[in-house]
C-alpha cells in the first residue's frame, strides 16, 4: 500500500477510544468503521462510517475526551486532521468550517430522528403496560 | 515534460491590443459601458462620501453573479479546477445557477510534456488535511506514493525526521500521466482528478486553447484557436506562470503585471517500484549542501520513478551535474550513482507577487497571481482559488470586490513570503557553515532518537521542507528561548573535538 494516505487500521482495531483525550479529527479515506458507545459496561453500536466520513470533530472545538469509540470493521485507511492546522485555516477562511458544520448538522438530524422513534416506542410501550 | 520555457498548450496569439496611449486601467469603451467602472470614476471626481458609497454599492450590485452569469476559467490545473469546484458548490448553497467553462486543451492522460504541468508533484501535509476537511479526498489511484518522513542529507551526516503520528500525510503525485515514454500509468494524474471533480459539480470542460482576450461591453470576449469566440461576465486566469497568455493579459490595459520568476530544474529517474521501496522507501530526501546558487533540492520517490526537484538562483546544467555527483546524492541511488534521467525540464516558478492580480470582472489565481515562496505551490493555488471563489460567490466580481475580499488572502501569502526569504537566508548560512550544519544535525538526531525530547529543530525543519506551516509561525518557534538555548548548546558540543564515534559523521534513521 505505497500510495495510500493516512494510517491503516486492521478490522477490530480501535481508531479512537471513548474517554481518551483527543486533539485531532479523522477523515476515513476508505473502509468501514463502527461507532460504539459504552453504556453501563456494554458497547452499543450507534453508527457506522465509510469513506469520506469525518469523525472526532468535537476534539477540534472542545478540549474534551472522546465521546465514543470508533473501531474498524474492515481494513480502514484514516487520516488525522490536526486541531492547529484546521483552526489556523479556519481563521483565514471561515467557510472551511462549513463542511464540518454540515457533518454535525447531519448528525443532529439523525439523532433527532432516533430520539423521536425512541420516544414513540416508549410512549407506545407505556400505553401497552398502562 | 519539456526542456524549458513556455507552455505550448496555452500559447496566445498576437492579436491587436489596446492602442498606445490607452487608459492604463480601462479601455475607453469599458469606461462608458461598464457600470462598475463608471460608478467608481464618478465617485472619485465628485459627490459626498455618502453619494460615493451609494454609487459604489449600485456599481457593486451590477457586478454580482446571478442566474445565467457566464464564467470562463482559463487553465484546468489545480487553481482553475478548485476555483470552479468551490464557486459552483457555494453558488449552489445560495441557489444561483451559472454557466462555467474551464478552458483546458490538455487531457492530462499523455505521458511527457503534453500532459504535464512541470512541477515536483508534492501535495503538502497541510493541504492533504485541509482538502480532507473540505470533503475532497485524494484517492489512492491519484497518489503515486504516500510520504511519512523526510531524510535530511548534509556532508556531516544524515537524519530521518518522522511525522509525530507516523502517518502518510504527504502525497507524491503526477500532475500529468508520468514522464516521457513511460508506460501508461495505472494511476490518475492529480490535475485530471481535480478537473473531473469540477466537471462533476457542473463545470463544462472546453478542450480549447485560448488565443486572445479582449474587453467587451458587458465583460470579456475570449477567442480560441479554432476561431470561435465567446463572451463572459467573469474571466478567471489560472494558466500558470509558464503560459504566454499572461504576457497577453498585461496588454489589456489593466494594472496587472506578471509575478517575478525563477528557473528551477525537475528530472525523473526510473528505478522501478521495488528498488525505490528498498532505497528511498516512503521518505522524501532533502539536501542541505554547500553548493553555490542552490537553495534547496529534494528527491521525491513516486511509483517507478524518483523526481528530482532543484530550486535556486538560476539553476543550470553545471549546477545539476555538481549536485548529482556530490557524494551525499550519489549514495542515495543504487550503485552509488544517479541513472540517466528519463525526462527533465527547467520550468519557472513564481517567486514574487503579481501586481494587482485582479481587475473589473477578472481575477488571477494560483501561480498567475500569488504563490508561496519555493514551497507548496498547490497549497497556494488552493488558497487563492478558494478566496477568489468566495469573493465571486458571496460579494461580487468588481475590481473593488476583489480588492476588499480577495487581495487580503494574497497579501497574507505575500507577507509570509517576506519572512520566508529570511528563513531561507538562514538556511543558506547553515548550508555554508560546517559548524552550524553539525549543530543542526546533532540537535535533530537527539530529538529523533531520545524519547520524550521535544522536537523543536525537527518541527522547524519539517515545516520548512514541507511548507506545511506559515513561515511566520516557523520563525516564531525559532525565537523560543528553549530553541535558542538548545541550538547554542549544540553549536558548542557538536563542534568539540570528537571523543565518541557517534559524534563523527552521524547517520540516524
Amino acid at each position: 500500500m505505497i500510495n495510500a494516505l493516512g494510517k491503516v487500521f486492521q478490522p477490530g482495531e480501535n481508531i479512537v477510544t471513548q474517554g481518551e483525550v483527543g486533539d485531532c479529527m479523522y477523515v476515513i479515506q476508505q473502509g468501514e468503521a463502527e461507532v460504539l458507545k459504552d453504556v453501563d459496561g456494554k458497547q452499543i453500536r450507534v453508527d457506522t462510517m465509510r469513506g469520506g466520513d469525518i469523525f472526532g470533530e468535537i476534539a477540534i472545538v472542545e478540549h474534551t475526551t472522546r465521546s465514543s469509540t470508533v473501531r474498524a470493521i474492515t481494513e480502514v485507511h484514516a487520516m488525522t486532521i490536526d486541531r492547529k492546522t484546521f483552526l489556523r485555516r479556519v481563521q483565514e477562511d471561515p467557510s472551511l468550517a462549513l463542511n464540518v458544520l454540515k457533518v454535525m448538522a447531519h448528525r443532529v438530524r439523525g439523532l433527532d430522528q432516533e430520539l423521536a422513534v425512541l420516544k414513540q416506542s416508549i410512549a407506545a410501550s407505556g400505553l401497552e403496560t398502562g | 515534460m519539456k526542456k524549458s520555457g513556455q507552455d505550448p498548450d496555452l500559447i496566445a496569439s498576437t492579436q491587436d491590443q489596446e492602442p498606445a496611449g490607452a487608459a492604463p486601467d480601462a479601455s475607453l469603451d469599458s469606461l462608458f459601458t461598464n457600470a462598475s467602472t463608471w460608478g467608481l470614476e464618478q465617485g472619485r471626481n465628485s459627490g459626498s462620501p455618502d453619494a460615493e458609497a451609494a454609487r459604489d454599492s449600485a456599481a457593486s450590485a451590477a457586478s454580482k453573479l446571478t442566474d445565467g452569469s457566464r464564467i470562463a476559467v482559463i487553465g484546468g490545473g489545480p487553481a482553475g479546477s478548485l476555483f470552479s469546484y468551490f464557486l459552483l458548490k457555494t453558488l449552489d448553497l445560495v441557489d444561483t445557477q451559472v454557466e462555467l467553462d474551464i478552458y483546458e486543451p490538455r487531457l492530462f492522460t499523455h505521458s511527457g510534456p503534453s500532459g504535464c504541468n512541470h512541477c515536483g508533484g508534492v501535495v503538502s501535509e497541510s493541504l492533504v488535511q485541509i482538502l480532507g476537511a473540505e470533503g475532497v479526498l485524494i484517492p489512492e489511484e491519484v497518489v503515486e506514493r504516500g510520504i511519512d518522513s523526510y531524510k535530511m542529507h548534509m556532508d556531516v551526516g544524515a537524519v530521518r525526521i518522522d511525522t509525530p503520528l507516523h502517518e502518510k500525510r504527504i502525497a507524491a503525485v503526477y500532475r500529468g500521466n508520468g514522464p516521457r515514454n513511460s508506460p501508461p500509468a495505472m494511476t490518475t494524474g492529480f490535475d485530471r482528478y481535480l478537473l473531473q471533480l469540477a466537471t462533476e459539480y457542473g463545470a463544462n470542460w472546453q478542450r480549447q486553447m485560448v488565443t486572445d482576450l479582449q474587453r467587451h461591453e458587458q465583460g470579456w470576449r475570449l477567442h480560441c484557436a479554432d476561431n470561435t469566440a465567446a463572451d463572459y461576465d467573469l474571466v478567471v486566469i489560472a494558466c500558470g506562470i509558464n503560459s504566454a497568455l499572461l504576457i497577453q493579459t498585461e496588454k489589456l490595459g489593466i494594472k496587472f503585471h506578471r509575478p517575478a520568476t525563477l528557473k528551477t530544474f525537475i528530472a525523473e529517474f526510473k528505478l522501478g517500484k521495488q528498488l525505490i521501496e528498498t532505497t528511498f522507501g516512503t521518505s522524501m530526501h532533502v539536501f542541505l549542501l554547500d553548493l553555490p546558487k542552490l537553495e534547496f533540492a529534494a528527491l521525491i520517490p513516486k511509483g517507478d520513478y524518483v523526481t528530482l526537484c532543484m530550486l535556486g538562483d538560476e539553476i543550470d546544467e553545471e549546477l545539476v551535474n555538481r549536485f548529482l555527483n556530490s557524494p551525499e546524492v550519489r549514495e542515495c541511488f543504487p550503485e552509488n550513482r544517479a541513472p540517466v534521467n528519463a525526462c527533465h525540464c527547467f520550468p519557472r516558478i513564481n517567486v514574487g507577487p503579481a501586481r494587482q492580480p485582479y481587475a473589473e470582472g477578472m481575477v488571477f489565481i494560483g501561480d498567475s497571481g500569488v504563490a508561496r515562496l519555493y514551497k507548496d505551490g498547490i497549497g497556494s493555488a488552493y488558497r487563492t482559488a478558494k478566496a477568489a471563489a468566495m469573493t465571486c460567490a458571496l460579494h461580487g466580481i468588481s475590481e473593488s470586490d476583489f480588492k476588499q475580499h480577495y487581495w487580503p488572502a494574497c497579501r497574507l501569502i505575500t507577507r509570509d513570503n517576506t519572512i520566508g526569504k529570511l528563513i531561507f537566508m538562514v538556511c543558506t548560512v547553515i548550508q555554508k557553515l560546517k559548524f552550524t550544519r553539525r549543530a543542526v544535525l546533532r540537535m535533530v538526531v537527539l530529538e529523533q532518537t531520545l524519547e520524550g525530547r521535544k522536537p523543536r529543530m525537527s518541527s522547524v525543519l519539517w515545516d520548512v521542507f514541507t511548507g506545511s506551516a506559515p513561515y511566520t509561525d516557523v520563525l516564531l518557534r525559532t525565537m523560543h528561548p528553549a530553541f535558542l538555548g538548545h541550538l547554542c548548546w549544540n553549536l558548542v558540543v557538536a563542534n568539540l573535538p570528537p571523543i565518541h564515534a557517534a559524534d563523527k559523521k552521524v547517520t540516524a534513521t
